[in-house]
């Protein structure tokens, strides 16, 4: 940095202040109307305009001030700091990042019951750790699990198969309403219907795949999404069988072994003799999902090595070539469109006995999109990638459920909440400009030749099938 | 048939808007082949510059005569919405250009989050309803048919633009340039064109047209949210693919077709399946035409 102001003091300085100004100048053109005033209903229910000068100040001068550090200050740092990083040789994987998954799943196992000691540690007693974690494991835990698997089910179609898939949540709707369905009408219980949800959103997955054969990249992407807004659709207005936006309540919940998570004598807690709790249940879905996030992890690497999985991802690279030596595209991809939604049903029906409560309400389009940009972000076909990204996505939204500190800065009317979507929309976008291969930019290779050596991300192809 | 040809005028100023946000999703994606997903919450974001610039003439200035309140809001909300096109292509697509295909798409969907919840943040989660603009109609002679002023508007306004859009495209520099990017890039750029120029006008005008859209949707319909954004796009996007991605007659064709097909349904069979009955015929039409109607077959180069 120093280098450059000497050379050139006043030029960037100059550039600078007028970047900055003319951020301000645009910042106050894109927030004049909307920034500006705020509409609100008066007591007649008519919208009245309420100015906003202030906010909008802040907002100009938060613009003007920010390019102008960028300008003045952070380029030339970083264009210093990057010529001086080239020169640095590149270093072998340290062997923290060789054995970051067996870590990573050893923290998994243990994850509940560290939380219980730490807080049991904290709260000084056995009951109040056990009540604390149970935010933690379900808000954190089981909620970010969820989004692992969806996100590794989706990867078979997206990540591997290269198909470009934007209704990915209608299987996990479709898992989600056969368990609702078939339990409360038929009182069948969770462990028999967990792989029937499976196989349901499996054959819904050759259903769909069907037509779309003959479809690629964008046309696929937006049939795909068209599926699932008719799926939803069609659970909103099919009130007789799904009662609607209503939704299915009162849903039993999973068994172990025949053994309910309920307080009763005969529950869970009462035949362990431990004292009666919530936690166990939450505990036990815990992992539950985990097994199940690691089943889809395992049929993933597994079928990864088989001709199916090599297959998919001839077919990713380049459908023609993939044609002419003889590979049957259309079972390949139905079977990609099956394998992933058979995930997603699993992942549907476990949603169901968590929630006891489903609804079409769950299964928006904003589902898929966050569940295909964890996959991205991950970097596409990268199992660790991805947990890291849901991980980082949905933990940080959640995070944000915490912030009850900012009430204190902001006032009482301040609501973290609101923010949530709009922080991790840009956090999509910031991601995705920083690190456009996502997270974890290399994987390992599926077939290799004397030597097995990382493939950059910036090789695969992706969504041309 | 009096009823089928009133459910099809209907049809038809419903299209009108789907049309005209259509058209930006198509440019778009006919010059980077990218799909902006934010464009649905572009064209939200235009309705919503309209309407406090209607709120804004009327608490300012008192009763402004319609044809000229209805002309401010749409040339202010073109510009505004303008500038806001060109900034998000600026910030979230142009860095990502040659990057791979889902790198854009996912910055595209994560800027249809922020854009949505950032209306909501800074003008609230309710709806906004304004009192109606245009009212009144004309019913054909002899017939019950019955055409509404609004609907004459929206028409007219589509039709203009569309006239001014066409001339644009096809007789200026800049539509000549667009239509080169469009081919080929790269010679595009090797012959003096400013491709990353031509890129963001493409932004531009896309935006203006939804924020035209925007303008007439809430003119018909009255009220405004900040989740308005997204079925909207989608239909629209949906009439984009139906007429042939890439394809600017396509995108009209398709735009009116989606129109139709949703006012007809809701007439004659249940107004609860509009949607499934407009996405079930584009599932329908691109399984035997999978390029669209207009659109050009994809050639594949080996």
């Amino acid at each position: 940095m120093a280098d450059v102001q000497k050379i050139e003091p006043d030029s960037v300085f100059a550039k600078a202040v007028k970047e900055g100004l003319l951020a301000g100048a645009l910042a106050f053109g894109l927030f004049f109307l909307i920034v500006g005033f705020r509409t609100d209903q008066n007591i007649r229910n008519e919208l009245v305009l309420n100015q906003r000068w202030g906010l909008l100040a802040i907002f100009v001068l938060v613009a003007a001030i920010g390019r102008f550090l960028l300008t003045a200050y952070i380029t030339p740092w970083s264009e210093a700091r990057s010529k001086n990083k080239r020169a640095a040789v590149e270093k072998e994987q340290s062997a923290f990042r060789k054995s970051f998954p067996k870590i990573g799943l050893g923290l998994l196992l243990i994850y509940p019951f560290l939380v219980i000691l730490i807080l049991w540690a904290y709260n000084g007693s056995i009951m109040g750790g056990l009540q604390g974690s149970l935010k933690y494991v379900d808000n954190f835990g089981i909620q970010i699990l969820i989004y692992v698997m969806l996100a590794w089910g989706l990867n078979i179609v997206v990540g591997l198969a290269g198909l470009l898939d934007l209704g990915y949540v209608a299987f996990y709707a479709v898992g989600a309403y056969s368990y609702a369905l078939l339990s409360t009408h038929f009182g069948l219980s969770f462990w028999l219907l967990l792989p029937m949800a499976g196989i349901f959103a499996a054959l819904w997955g050759i259903m769909l795949g069907f037509p779309v054969l003959r479809l690629r990249g964008d046309y696929l992407a937006i049939v795909t999404l068209a599926f699932g807004e008719i799926i939803r659709l069609v659970l909103i207005n099919w009130t007789v069988v799904t009662k609607g936006t209503f939704g299915i309540s009162g849903i039993a919940k999973a068994t172990l072994f025949g053994i309910p998570f309920t307080p009763g004598p005969t529950g869970f807690a009462a035949l362990l003799g431990l004292p009666n709790s919530g936690v166990y249940y939450k505990i036990f879905l815990y992992y539950l999902i985990l097994l199940l996030a690691l089943l889809t992890a395992w049929v993933t690497i597994r079928l990864r090595r088989m001709p199916i999985g090599r297959a998919w991802e001839a077919l990713r690279e380049d459908e023609i070539a993939c044609r002419s030596l003889g590979i049957n595209t259309t079972t390949t991809k139905l079977t990609a469109f099956a394998t992933g939604a058979m995930f997603g049903g699993f992942a549907g029906s476990f949603f169901a006995a968590r929630q006891g409560f489903v609804s079409p309400e769950s299964f928006v389009f904003l589902e898929s999109a966050i569940i295909l940009a964890i996959v991205v972000l991950g970097g596409m076909g990268s199992l660790v990638g991805i947990a890291i990204a849901a991980a980082v996505m949905i933990g940080g939204t959640e995070l944000l459920r915490e912030l009850e500190f900012l009430k204190r800065i902001f006032g009482p009317d301040f609501t973290p909440e609101l923010y949530r979507m709009l922080l991790f929309g840009l956090a999509m976008i910031v991601v995705m400009v920083w690190k456009p291969r996502g997270f974890v930019g290399n994987r390992e290779p599926s077939a290799f030749l004397h030597k097995r050596k990382m493939v950059s991300s910036e090789f695969t192809k992706e969504g041309h099938g | 048939m009096e009823y089928f040809i009133q459910q099809s005028i209907n049809g038809l100023t419903l299209g009108s808007i789907y049309g005209l946000i259509a058209i930006g999703y198509t440019m778009v994606y006919g010059i980077i082949g990218m799909i902006n997903f934010a464009h649905g919450d572009v064209f939200m974001l235009g309705a919503f510059m309209a309407m406090i610039v209607f709120l804004a003439l009327t608490t300012f200035i008192g009763g402004v005569p319609v044809v000229l309140a209805l002309l401010l809001m749409m040339i202010v909300a073109m510009l505004l919405t303008g500038l806001w096109s060109w900034t998000i292509e600026r910030l979230a697509y142009r860095p990502l250009r040659g990057s791979f295909r889902l790198a854009p798409l996912i910055t595209a969907i994560g800027m249809s989050i922020a854009l949505s919840n950032f209306v909501q943040v800074t003008q609230g989660p309710r709806n906004k309803p304004i009192p109606p603009l245009v009212n009144g109609g004309i019913t054909i002679y002899g017939t019950n048919i019955t055409v509404a002023y609004k609907q004459m508007v929206i028409m007219f306004v589509t039709v203009i633009l569309l006239a001014a859009f066409w001339y644009l495209v096809n007789k200026t520099t800049l539509g000549r340039a667009q239509r080169s990017c469009e081919q080929d890039r790269k010679m595009a750029a090797l012959l003096g064109i400013d491709v990353d120029k031509t890129i963001s006008m493409t932004f531009v005008m896309g935006a203006m047209l939804a924020a035209v859209a925007g303008t007439l949707y809430l003119m018909f319909y009255g009220v405004i949210s900040f989740t308005d954004g997204f079925t909207p796009g989608v239909k629209a996007f949906t009439a984009a693919v139906l007429g042939g991605i890439g394809s600017l007659p396509g995108a009209v064709v398709g735009g009116l077709l989606i129109g139709l097909i949703e006012a007809l349904w809701s007439a004659y069979f249940s107004i609860d399946y509009k949607d499934v009955a407009a996405f079930s015929i584009l599932a329908i039409v691109l399984i035997f035409l999978p390029s669209g109607i207009l659109g050009r077959p994809e050639v594949e180069k080996v």
